[in-house]
């Protein structure tokens, strides 16, 4: 179904408790008529990227303001692949330094989101990067 | 007073001539920038308060005076003229010793007390060498496993001549216990010495979220430690009841104000449940605030808070004593305010939330650093952010005299505002048995959530302006601010003592030490006396606290 909604998974790995960022985006992206599956708290990336996998979805959102994104971030796009979900956007929002944006992106992440950054231009984003590859 | 009723009309004829006479003409020549203004928490603000805006005001009390009852305008009668507030800068990051480090520079260019933050894994009860911890040891503060590393975080401090703020929930009453064997071994006596855990467990099932029990029993070991330091550490803060991180996860300024204080009423319920009198345990009380964006606000907040803490213990509990009715708060500035984009703007935010917090007449103050939107501060921002503390206590002349603001018609019409609303969320609250249910069914969670969004909302509309972000934006911003890394290594660090101390402890005794633990757990009893046993034997976080997930089982969060 080439209209089907656009499905994301918000992700929140790690022992972080901070969720209002995911939250927020959770509602955003819903609000922007996509479906969105909220993991809730403390996901290891096997959980994540099972819950991915189980309901195919398009996008997986990873919110992490820990500083533990070098090791989260990777394991998750490495289970997404290894899971076959190659075409699967991973984007990442947090707090992450600016040196560490290019090596993420190297390792498979699409997008770096920092704080301040509008809920609208996620929700273009996926819109255009979706669409573009399916 | 016959006339007061005459007086009343006066004051609103008198604006409302000046209404039509000065302000009309003018507006209707130059429209004002807005329709409406709302602050930070969205409310909308008036044009002009004035005496006709505080007529109302609690005419029994009225504004009243410092040091008297309900302590509107401070609970010192001389304010900061006495003595200024403890700059109390939170501070925790790598390995115990980096810590101590910083802790020993910090008190070297002036700081009063101190404050430790925590990594995520003692946070969430778990040890540096547990699968769940990887990546995060060391990170978000200090990490500590066991009371070696305790030890080596307060090498050479001491604990009877500074007061030490503990940022830890869940697993609270461990670090309590890690906190008095150290002193005891320093030779300290338990009666002189002083400090605060924070050990609020309610905000972290409403924002926080770093639990590890369920919240009835989680209720039970925070009333534990409220009896224990009654009894054996009597100028010890057991808890420090938070409204920081409801705020930063999105609450508005009121509903921080009444989620925080309604939080306090049922730890004041559960303590008086367990059979304390309230004037016995209750002065021990602290409470922590957040100081956000909104000046006029924040410093209406900290007011309200003192009248509505000091009436309902009076008046709710029956309390007698004036020390269990006079509210102390500690004030963070709002992490949350600042921004990665020009982050030399901090400072300056970081300043004006201060100085409410000053204004408002806090106890202690820690400023964040400008880069906190980046990493943990480096040496040299946490310095700023002290200095600036500093400047505001020793130039500004605003500690020179008592609630300097008091009488402003904005700030008691605020105040009184504020003090309303508070109590008709108490209404609400008490509506679903108290503040253990209204967690339970999700209530302050999803009021948080709302207005968290509704915040979000107005700033990519523009109506609330981030200088920065949404406003005065630099493309091509400069910004190379050296961060803050944590070196990888300090897991290895910690494993490497974690083991060192496995290999030399009795593990004997520290199996012996944490079935006596969950024995007690079984039968209820004060398990202050259990933990400061096992601590002592070299148990770890998380072995005592997987003793006791076997009697008290696991938190899992509602989906809201």
């Amino acid at each position: 179904m080439s209209n089907r909604k656009i499905r994301v998974l918000v992700a929140k790995p790690g022992l972080d408790g901070h969720d209002r960022g995911a939250k927020v985006i959770a509602r955003a992206l819903r609000d922007a008529g996509m479906e969105v599956i909220y993991t809730g708290l403390r996901q290891t990336p096997e959980m994540i990227a099972a819950a991915a996998l189980q309901e195919d979805v398009d996008a997986v959102g990873i919110s992490i303001l820990s500083g533990a994104h070098n090791t989260l971030c990777p394991r998750i796009v490495n289970l997404l692949r290894e899971a076959g979900m190659d075409d699967t956007l991973v984007l990442v929002g947090g707090i992450v330094p600016d040196e560490d944006i290019a090596s993420l992106k190297e390792m498979g992440v699409s997008e770096v989101f920092l704080p301040g950054t509008s809920t609208e231009d996620i929700v273009t984003f996926i819109n255009e990067h979706v669409r573009a590859e399916g | 007073m016959p006339d007061t009723k005459e007086q009343q009309s006066r004051d609103r004829a008198e604006k409302q001539r000046w209404e039509e006479e000065t302000l009309k003409p003018v507006i209707e020549k130059r429209p004002e920038r807005k329709d409406s203004f709302e602050g930070v928490s969205l409310e909308p603000v008036e044009r002009l308060y004035s005496q006709a805006d505080i007529e109302d005001i609690d005419r029994d009390a009225g504004i009243g005076f410092p040091g008297e009852f309900p302590y509107k305008r401070g609970i010192h009668p001389t304010g900061y003229r006495g003595k200024l507030w403890t700059m109390r800068q939170f501070a925790g990051f790598s390995s115990p010793e980096e810590t101590n480090r910083r802790f020993k520079y910090l008190m070297e260019q002036g700081q009063t007390g101190l404050s430790v933050a925590y990594d995520l894994p003692a946070l969430m009860g778990l040890d540096a060498d547990s699968p769940l911890s990887e990546g995060e040891v060391g990170k978000c503060g200090v990490a500590v496993t066991s009371l070696a590393d305790f030890e080596a975080l307060f090498d050479g401090i001491d604990l009877e001549g500074v007061t030490v703020s503990q940022t830890i929930n869940a697993p609270a009453w461990i670090f309590l216990a890690f906190y008095l064997v150290v002193a005891e071994k320093q030779g300290a006596d338990f009666r002189k010495i002083s400090g605060t855990l924070q050990n609020d467990i309610l905000k972290e099932y409403i924002a926080q979220k770093e639990w590890v029990y369920p919240i009835r029993p989680a209720m039970k070991l925070v009333i534990d430690t409220f009896e224990y330091c009654t009894q054996h550490v009597p100028r010890y803060n057991p808890i420090s009841v938070s409204g920081y991180h409801i705020r930063e996860a999105g609450a508005t300024a009121l509903q921080e104000l009444a989620f925080t204080l309604r939080d306090g009423v049922e730890y004041v319920q559960y303590g008086i449940d367990r059979g304390m009198d309230v004037d016995s345990f209750v002065p021990r009380l602290s409470f922590f605030f957040n100081a956000h964006n909104d000046f006029f606000e924040e410093i209406a907040k900290y007011r309200a808070a003192r009248v509505i803490w000091a009436k309902t213990m009076k008046d709710r509990f029956g309390a007698e004593s004036e020390r269990t009715m006079k509210l102390r708060f500690h004030t963070q500035t709002a992490g949350v305010s600042l921004t990665v984009q020009q982050p030399l703007n901090n400072i300056a935010r970081v300043a004006i939330q201060a100085l409410a917090g000053v204004l408002g007449g806090t106890q202690s103050l820690h400023t964040d650093s400008y880069d906190e939107a980046l990493a943990l501060p480096t040496d040299e921002a946490a310095l700023i952010a002290l200095r600036t503390q500093q400047i505001i206590a020793e130039e500004t002349g605003v500690a020179n005299t008592v609630d300097p603001l008091g009488g402003s018609y904005y700030i008691e019409s605020l105040t009184q505002k504020m003090i309303d609303g508070c109590f008709d969320y108490f209404d609400k609250i008490d509506g679903f048995g108290g503040m253990v249910e209204a967690i339970e069914a999700g209530f302050p969670q999803r009021e948080i959530q709302e207005s968290a969004y509704q915040y979000q909302k107005a700033v990519e509309r523009k109506e609330q302006t981030i200088v920065g972000v949404n406003r005065y934006v630099m493309e091509n911003e400069i910004s190379k601010t050296n961060i803050l890394k944590i070196d990888e290594s300090v897991r290895d660090h910690q494993l490497e003592r974690l083991q060192r101390t496995k290999d030399r402890r009795d593990d004997g005794a520290v199996a012996n030490s944490l079935e006596r633990l969950k024995a007690a757990a079984k039968t209820n009893e004060n398990l202050m006396p259990a933990t400061i046993e096992a601590v002592k034997e070299y148990a770890t976080i998380e072995e005592i606290c997987v003793a006791l997930r076997d009697v008290y089982g696991v938190y899992e969060e509602p989906a809201f």
